[in-house]
């Protein structure tokens, strides 16, 4: 199983013209991800590497049947790249883009409701089903096909968790980025919602930082909803209140958003939290075991 | 990006949202001048970007002229959490019937602006939130239409009862949502929103940021910034490409990826060191972002050490290793350096390391954050 994305992941890359685009439509090729379509207005009738190139989203949909997306394109029009891609049908929609203005999608939110399209991101490493499909600009090698789901907002933080449960023989079923922005798509309820219903995944890694208070509500989410057991790890525990920490959304503001109130949440709902990087497959195999 | 009360009551009557006869000063003459100017009683501000004006003194309603001087002497060049007064604004002191607390922001949860309204208007709304969560009104609008009037009413008939003060409050913060949508806001407050006892309704105070992300679109904006010191150097990273977040410890880090940065501060601290700052150089092994990010780190005297925690991604450690070989090449650094490669081509990379006196090799990020600490010893 895995989720969101398998074997028959047909992907449209938005932006493959770009540098990033197209470096990274070669890697996930090169993956075996099912690549269909590049879009890149004005350049219909061209390709890159093979992979025919259409002006809008809409004409791709309608020649190749893609049903996800992955979004390169700068900032500054890439909230409208997104909206083109559920317009015109796609189901999934991967934004990698960073420094997207806020309330650039806050705007297209209604559009992607009312469409039911699902967006990852934005400014996010993507999502990976070892084995099958990766969807973003992971680096392949470290994943191993396996059992446990992973959920993380940050990318670097997601392969070094990643890269120990590998060294340690522990493989993945889907592991998402879900990017650092304050707005995002899929958040953890959804996806640990997802986890919980895929035969593959037999225990889920949720890797969270500080700002907001999305981690205190996965807490409880996972302590009426989710049966398989969970290990969490928050990142920056250090870090002081006011200041952004890279990711524009890891903020405390006002004393809240704090890590140690994150900890507390997820202890107080059972839930077994990593001091650091090294201890989540020590945690995982545990639960595993039960 | 944060701005000062005056230049957000600058924006507010822009927008025609009423606000008070006041006037920014920057000396104590200016100060005498203004309140001649508005006529006494007046009432004299500290202009710093941070909560708390009040508590700290940096507020003083004063009746003469004399009192206004005196006001301004002690409120210029005070220290309010850190922050030096560099300004003070003088307003016309109002004669207040009922405080209200209005504002909108960002919102993570519903995923849109939030407009959120209180009857306990002048206090800290974080200390509402907290303590009587039930009294805050807080409604999502749809960025399809904008804040409608009979939205603004309707949720304003919940903390006030009088009809043409409705009518006031509703016509300022339609007003306001325009703002903030105009100028990109992540943040807009007015606490508080007062009527007066002739029944008028004024925005008293006014609190503004703006999404960092969208200041391309504002470049006017630029000039109402006044950033501290260390906001200055995170902002010159930011130019090189860097995200630089300066700390007090005593431990440089240079991270590539922000979770990965965060977690080694955190881990640092775990094994009883301090970290002197935040810093993720991004995916790449450009020498020359590893020097740029060198200096930061050497320019901070506290820096006693310096661990280098890099997981190669699409970037292999092996070009990472060469581009900190080369970067080191043309510094003169002075602190021991551990540094930590892991991911592809870790191996590779650390072998090129081998014999390297100024960079000591760790394998694992607890490994070099406890080499660290030793070695800074």
């Amino acid at each position: 199983m895995s989720i969101l994305i398998n074997k028959n992941t047909k992907l449209i890359v938005q932006g493959i013209t770009g540098r990033d685009g197209s470096f990274h439509t070669g890697k996930m090729n090169e993956y075996g991800t099912q690549v269909v379509a590049g879009i890149s207005p004005g350049k219909e009738g061209t390709n890159v590497n093979g992979i025919p190139v259409y002006n809008t989203v809409a004409k791709a949909v309608k020649e190749t049947g893609a049903n996800t997306s992955i979004v390169f394109v700068p900032a500054q029009f890439a909230a409208d790249a997104v909206a083109e891609a559920s317009e015109a049908g796609i189901e999934l929609v991967i934004c990698i883009s960073e420094g997207i203005p806020t309330l650039d999608i806050i705007k297209i939110i209604p559009i992607l409701e009312k469409n039911g399209t699902k967006m990852i991101g934005p400014n996010c490493p993507g999502l990976i089903s070892p084995g099958k499909s990766m969807v973003g600009i992971l680096p392949v090698n470290i994943f191993k096909e396996g059992h446990v789901g992973l959920i993380s907002r940050s990318g670097t933080l997601t392969y070094e968790m990643v890269d120990q449960l590998t060294a340690k023989g522990i493989g993945q079923s889907t592991c998402i980025g879900i990017g650092g922005d304050p707005i995002i798509g899929l958040h953890y309820k959804e996806l640990l919602t997802m986890f919980e219903n895929d035969d593959e995944t037999k225990a889920i890694v949720l890797c969270g930082e500080i700002g907001g208070d999305a981690e205190e509500q996965a807490a409880a989410f996972i302590k009426e909803n989710i049966t398989k057991p969970v290990v969490a790890f928050i990142a920056g525990q250090s870090a002081p209140p006011g200041k952004r920490m890279g990711h524009a959304g890891a903020l405390i503001i006002s004393g809240s958003g704090t890590a140690a109130e994150k900890i507390k949440a997820f202890e107080a709902a059972g839930v077994k939290v990593a001091k650091e990087p090294s201890e989540m497959p020590v945690l995982i195999a545990e639960a595993l075991k039960q | 990006m944060n701005i000062h009360e005056y230049s957000a009551k600058e924006l507010f009557a822009k927008f025609k949202i009423p606000i008070q006869n006041e006037i920014v000063c920057s000396t104590p003459e200016e100060v005498a001048a203004a309140a001649d100017k508005i006529g006494l009683p007046v009432v004299v501000k500290a202009q710093v970007l941070t909560g708390g004006r009040g508590k700290a003194g940096g507020v003083k309603f004063t009746k003469t002229k004399n009192e206004a001087i005196e006001a301004a002497n002690n409120i210029l060049g005070m220290k309010i959490k850190n922050l030096i007064v560099k300004k003070v604004l003088v307003c016309e002191a109002a004669a207040i019937a009922k405080e209200y607390y209005v504002g909108m922001v960002n919102d993570r949860n519903t995923k849109s602006v939030l407009l959120m309204l209180s009857a306990e208007g002048g206090v800290e709304i974080e200390e509402v939130a907290k303590t009587y969560p039930e009294k805050i009104i807080k409604i999502s609008v749809n960025p399809q239409t904008g804040l409608l009037p009979f939205q603004a009413r309707e949720a304003l008939f919940n903390i006030m009862t009088d009809g043409n003060e409705v009518r006031q409050a509703a016509d300022i913060l339609v007003k306001l949502y325009s703002l903030y949508v105009h100028s990109d806001c992540s943040l807009a407050e007015i606490n508080p929103l007062v009527v007066d006892k002739s029944g008028k309704v004024i925005a008293l105070d006014a609190k503004i940021n703006f999404d960092d992300n969208a200041l391309y679109r504002h470049k006017a904006f630029e000039e109402l910034a006044d950033y501290t010191e260390d906001e200055k150097l995170e902002i010159d990273a930011k130019e090189k490409g860097l995200a630089y977040v300066k700390l007090d410890g005593e431990i440089g880090c240079m991270v590539n990826g922000a979770g990965l940065a965060m977690t080694t501060m955190d881990v640092i601290n775990l094994y009883g060191g301090t970290p002197a700052n935040f810093l993720d150089i991004g995916g790449s092994s450009n020498p020359q972002k590893v020097i740029h990010a060198m200096e930061f780190l050497l320019n901070d005297k506290n820096v006693k050490g310096v661990m280098i925690n890099i997981f190669g991604g699409i970037t292999r450690c092996d070009d990472v290793a060469r581009g900190l070989i080369e970067a080191f090449s043309k510094m003169n650094v002075n602190v021991p350096v551990v540094i930590r490669l892991s991911g592809t081509n870790a191996a590779e990379g650390r072998e090129l390391l081998k014999g390297n006196d100024k960079l000591m090799p760790a394998e694992t990020m607890s490994e070099a954050a406890q080499k660290i600490i030793a070695a800074i010893k």
